[in-house]
């Protein structure tokens, strides 16, 4: 799995993180990039096959009863009111942003 | 630049700060301004606190002075001056998370785990620096510059929250809370000679935290000794509803627990901590807090656990996978920084997210959209979720032969400020003790264990299984006993 980024990769996955990297930022974080990835490919040593992931250690049998998630339900949230006085620009109802369609 | 000495200095204990409130010969009120005095005196040479929430605090150690004054019983933490990591939310009080994306922004809201310390009393004196989005093992990340180790202050205090056990260290709050995702309470808890503590996966509710990897994150105290920290922990603990994963389970008298002792213990020494990498004088101390533990009636058993090399790559792929889907809600919509140059919403998303974040931050988030992205998710995302899987597995095996773990906390004392900048991957790898803990959900504290010869201090990591939190206090406390 260990895959050589390009600097191409790099603007591509930077478009999908809505990041936009500055030209001089790119080399360093192609760099960096293939650093991390060269070492997490260590991994490969490893036979996971019929391995089932784990995403949540609720998930693991014997972590001490850790689990039971409560029920999911409608609730009263923040004031509107609340939440708006920290927007960056809004009309006390709305968020307000650019435009939305490009031409 | 003062000498070193000048900013260590050992905040007074939980147990002295309590009977010289309700005897009325300390006023919470007074105590307070000390450590605002305190505050003052030392921050601009160690820039731990961000911001100051002084007429909360001051409004709050009223309460407490009128309750003791009128002879009302006292909360656990009456009076307590504790400081807070600034990715955790007071409501009103700036939040930046270190970061300058979120610059200006006052939470509406507070923190589970900060309204429950408040409630058993304590004063919070304000918001203390962290690695940008708690991303970091030295605090080098802030967008408002390096925490210094008040034992040196040419060194790390160690990150993500390094200004949280910096403030203890430097006696600038008797307790604070930090979050650890990866070893980020434990890690600096070692590098400035104090308690820190990484309680079990879903035992601290998270709500009011601004999330970084989110299977992975959770808020503990730091203390200048371990019955405190026990204390601290008993209090933030305990299912919340506004935490759907926080857990059901009952929360024992973690400072109760603490007393019990060590005699008959059986305490796991595991190879791989010992191996390649560890700096001598921290492997000398470490040996020297196993011989207290067996002074103390322990059983010392050598164990094994092989998957510990693969735990610094599976953490960066699955940390950085949920940095990257957390880290998508900062764009400039509907709180913190909004770029004022871009015309379309596309265009104002990314110029945000580019002058928000800073560099660390940005490069995990290109990792982690990097391992989630098609075609690379079953090479990278899943693996780590296998091997993941295998490490949590590996622990809960020993834990069935074992009481407790204990390893050396870092394998190095507090490093140089900027001795790591340069270089991510060597940056990653100051968590390799504490990261398989992060993974497998495990509860642990890291509990000073001397000190080398030029005086850094050193950290003996206590680990025990998932709820038995009471378990590593006992064993961290046998080895504070220990004086070394």
């Amino acid at each position: 799995m260990s895959a050589r980024v390009t600097v191409e990769e790099v603007e591509r996955v930077a478009e999908l993180a809505h990041l936009e990297l500055a030209a001089e930022e790119k080399p360093g974080m192609v760099r960096d990039l293939n650093a991390i990835l060269d070492y997490v490919a260590e991994l490969n040593e490893l036979d996971t096959a019929g391995v089932v992931p784990l995403a949540q250690v609720t998930e693991l049998e014997g972590a001490g009863g850790l689990g039971a998630l409560r029920t999911d339900e409608l609730r009263p949230s923040l004031d509107r009111s609340e939440v708006m006085k920290q927007a960056p620009e809004t009309d006390g109802a709305f968020f307000k942003v650019p435009k939305v369609i490009e031409r | 630049m003062k000498t070193a000495e000048t900013f260590v200095e050992k905040p007074k204990t939980l147990a002295e700060l309590r009977a010289g409130i309700e005897s009325g010969a300390t006023k919470a009120a007074d105590m307070a301004a000390t450590y605002y005095d305190r505050i003052a005196a030392v921050n601009p040479q160690l820039n731990v606190y961000l911001s100051l929430s002084k007429e909360r605090a001051m409004e709050q150690a009223a309460r407490v002075d009128a309750m003791a004054a009128k002879g009302d019983p006292l909360p656990a933490l009456a009076g307590v001056p504790v400081g807070i990591k600034d990715v955790l939310t007071m409501r009103g009080v700036p939040a930046t998370a270190g970061s300058k994306i979120l610059e200006g922004y006052e939470p509406p809201y507070d923190c589970t785990a900060v309204a429950r310390l408040e409630q058993a009393g304590a004063v919070l004196l304000g918001k203390i620096n962290c690695d940008e989005f708690a991303m970091g093992s030295s605090n080098e990340n802030s967008a408002y510059g390096p925490v210094r180790n008040p034992v040196d202050p040419e060194r790390v205090p160690g990150g993500s929250s390094g200004g949280s056990a910096a403030a203890v260290a430097a006696n600038m709050a008797v307790a604070t809370l930090g979050t650890d995702t990866g070893g980020s309470i434990r890690q600096p808890a070692s590098f400035c000679g104090v308690v820190g503590v990484l309680p079990t996966w879903g035992r601290v509710s998270r709500y009011g935290l601004i999330a970084f990897a989110s299977s992975l994150d959770r808020i503990g105290p730091f203390a200048g000794n371990v019955r405190d920290a026990a204390t601290l922990l008993g209090v933030i603990a305990g299912q919340d509803e506004m935490d759907a994963t926080s857990s059901p389970q009952p929360v024992p008298d973690y400072a109760a627990e603490s007393d019990k002792g060590t005699e008959g213990l059986r305490i796991g020494v595991p190879a791989e901590y010992f191996a390649e990498g560890l700096d001598p004088e921290v492997r000398a101390q470490i040996e020297k807090g196993i011989d207290a533990l067996r002074a103390a009636g322990c059983t010392i058993k050598p164990i094994s656990l092989p998957h510990t090399k693969y735990a610094i790559p599976t953490y960066y792929l699955v940390a950085t996978a949920e940095a990257s889907a957390n880290l998508a809600r900062f764009d400039g919509v509907r709180y913190g920084h909004r770029s004022k140059t871009a015309e379309t919403l596309s265009a104002m998303y990314r110029s945000s997210r580019d002058e928000g974040f800073g560099a660390e931050v940005k490069r995990r988030i290109l990792l982690g959209t990097y391992a989630l992205s098609a075609g690379y998710y079953d090479a990278y995302y899943g693996k780590a979720q296998q091997v993941r899987r295998l490490l949590a597995e590996e622990f809960l095996r020993a834990f069935a032969e074992v009481d407790a773990i204990v390893t050396p906390t870092s394998p190095m004392p507090a490093f140089k400020l900027g001795e790591k900048t340069g270089d991510p991957l060597s940056m990653y790898l100051a968590d390799i003790y504490t990261v398989t803990a992060s993974l497998a959900g495990i509860c642990g504290v890291s509990v000073p264990c001397g000190a080398t010869a030029a005086g850094l201090p050193v950290g003996m990591q206590v680990l025990s299984s998932h709820l038995q939190e009471g378990m590593a206090f006992r064993v961290a406390r046998a080895v504070e006993a220990a004086g070394l």
